[in-house]
């Protein structure tokens, strides 16, 4: 094989962490469109798999994209691969020597790895495979500590731990490129962190959310419902600049009950701006707001790069917005000087949707994107209830099972033209928001489902992630 | 509050047509360093309300010597992008309160702040 063609002919091996499942598709191929790649995978490829071949790519895109991952472990330059070790030594063989030999020459140093997916072998098992693996021209020394190219053999014996083969299913080698960001989920744990509430985003799936909008460098992005602003310490450690509202003051000023165990109140400078300071992201702070997401306090204009958010669905928050109910009492009192709070109402879900996206469609630049979550009552779920807009197109859809009749989907959208007057009227026509027609109308199917599995402990806590 | 974040605000008090810009009354200013990103500055100024920035800084006692007109060519002008970072990003508003130009109520500014809520009966 010619070397010209040396960079074409190449593949990439991902090998993805296996958990959130649905999330990895969509997250690698938001972050091979940051780069203007489209996703190639190559050979028989299986979205649930923990190893996925690709090609059409440069090292470089590989190692953009595992700069920011948080789905895919690690990814290597895909040599050779097959369904024995047999099969796998004739197509190393069949790999081209000009491309090895960068690698593997008299003065450089190495290190060989085995790794297996669903099965442990001892470690005399592991020596065998790498001495098996002398057919390859390595010229250079071995160097256990920090050699300067690091090998992996990688076997997988399927997903089903009860139901481990004695053989692998497929054995892949290649050369180790880069690891991805799985470390961002430990060092930026809501354990650790300065502020957080009820029902702060864990941080891996913050991650696989400011990965899905293509959250980029000097970015702005808005969160409309910013709680504890978990949202955008991710999208803040992509060095994107972040801005949020919620309606709710104690939240946002850090004030009131803690929602930690063993402490009953917030400490000074428990805010959203301390947390990213926790992380060194405070320059990328915007501001924060006591804001109704149902008002329009941003003028028209598209200003945001991206709106990244978890609306509330009345389950550990209520769902409210400013307004009058028939008989108004008084005012509560303000505790505050500037924090009267004023009286709220029932927001329907189905109106916390349209106006998300009606906002988005105006917000948003063009090719910017919302990502938001969606509740949704399982037994009457179809992919129809999904609202539209016609300034948006949906991205992916991703389910994360909350309990066995409730889960909730991770939508992204992206903005694909500017509203016109008729748009905005679009959704009143539109049967999809009939299953969050009524407030609390998700709130009741969930506490529905759950009295009737009585006594069985729910699933409730995974709604925050915590 | 930001002026970056106050060039983005309107008052939506209902009936109210003119809302912006919202005018600032502060009582507590600040000026934080923040870093200087020539390419986050140069993103943000197509979106800016020039004359709306310029008038903020004047109110807050910050313009400086910030042109009243946008400069050509700002991409390459490093001297101007500081100054507009310094405005956009580093001045902040702590204490004091927004007042919408029209209907003449004011949304206060605590801690840094802002509160947008309106009343249930402004609704």
């Amino acid at each position: 094989m010619a070397t010209s063609t040396r960079q074409s002919c190449l593949k990439y091996l991902l090998h993805l962490a296996q958990d959130n499942l649905d999330f990895r598709l969509p997250e690698i191929k938001a972050l091979l469109a940051l780069r203007g790649k489209p996703f190639h995978s190559s050979g028989n490829f299986i979205e649930k798999c923990p190893f996925w071949c690709m090609d059409g790519l440069s090292e470089e895109d590989v190692r953009g994209v595992m700069a920011r991952s948080v789905c895919a472990k690690s990814a290597f330059e895909l040599w050779g691969h097959g369904q024995t070790h047999s099969e796998l030594k004739t197509s190393l063989l069949k790999y081209p020597t000009e491309n090895m030999s960068p690698f593997m020459h008299k003065d450089s140093t190495y290190r060989i790895n085995v790794y297996t997916f669903n099965k442990t072998l001892e470690f005399e098992d592991r020596i065998k495979r790498i001495d098996a693996m002398d057919y390859l021209p390595f010229e250079g020394a071995v160097n256990l500590k920090s050699p300067q190219h690091i090998f992996c053999l990688l076997e997988d014996y399927g997903t089903d731990p009860n139901d481990i083969p004695e053989h692998p299913n497929y054995i892949y080698f290649g050369r180790w490129i880069a690891d991805g960001q799985r470390e961002l989920i430990r060092s930026h744990s809501v354990k650790n962190r300065h502020f957080i509430g009820n029902t702060s985003m864990d941080a891996g799936l913050s991650f696989i959310m400011a990965n899905h909008a293509k959250v980029n460098k000097n970015d702005l992005v808005f969160d409309p419902f910013v709680g504890t602003g978990s949202l955008l310490v991710a999208c803040s450690h992509f060095r994107a600049y972040v801005c949020g509202t919620d309606i709710d003051y104690n939240t946002i000023h850090g004030r009131g009950r803690s929602s930690r165990k063993n402490k009953t109140w917030r400490g000074p400078d428990e805010n959203i701006r301390a947390n990213l300071r926790q992380y060194g992201t405070e320059d990328m702070y915007i501001d924060v707001m006591v804001s109704d997401a149902s008002k329009h306090v941003w003028r028209e204009a598209a200003l945001f790069d991206a709106i990244i958010t978890d609306p509330p669905y009345g389950i550990r928050e209520s769902t409210r917005r400013t307004g009058s109910h028939k008989d108004i009492t008084k005012p509560q009192d303000a505790i505050y000087e500037d924090s009267h709070v004023p009286v709220s109402q029932a927001y329907h879900l189905s109106d916390i949707f349209t106006d998300l996206l009606n906002f988005s469609a105006h917000h948003l630049v063009l090719g910017g994107r919302l990502v938001y979550w969606l509740p949704v009552y399982r037994p009457e779920y179809c992919v129809e209830m999904v609202p539209l807009n016609p300034c948006l197109r949906i991205i992916s859809n991703c389910e994360q099972t909350l309990s066995s009749h409730t889960s909730r989907r991770l939508i992204t959208m992206e903005k694909i033209k500017n509203p016109e007057e008729l748009d905005s009227l679009a959704y009143l026509a539109d049967p999809r928001f009939s299953p969050y027609q009524g407030h609390n109308a998700f709130r009741e199917k969930y506490f529905s489902g759950v009295n009737k599995r009585c006594g069985k402990e729910d699933n409730k806590s995974a709604v925050n992630g915590e | 509050m930001k002026l970056l974040t106050h060039n983005m605000l309107t008052s939506h008090v209902k009936g109210v047509t003119k809302g912006y810009p919202l005018l600032i009354k502060a009582t507590e200013v600040k000026v934080n360093e923040v870093d200087f990103n020539p390419q986050f500055v140069s993103r943000m100024i197509p979106k800016l309300e020039w004359s709306a920035l310029v008038q903020a800084a004047d109110e807050l006692g910050q313009r400086q010597d910030l042109p009243g007109e946008l400069v050509p060519e700002y991409e390459n002008n490093e001297e101007f992008l500081k100054k507009v970072h310094r405005v956009l990003l580093e001045v902040e508003v702590i204490e004091g309160c927004l007042r919408c130009p029209e209907s003449g109520r004011e949304f206060p500014i605590s801690r840094g702040i802002p509160n947008m809520l309106l009343n249930e009966d402004e609704v």
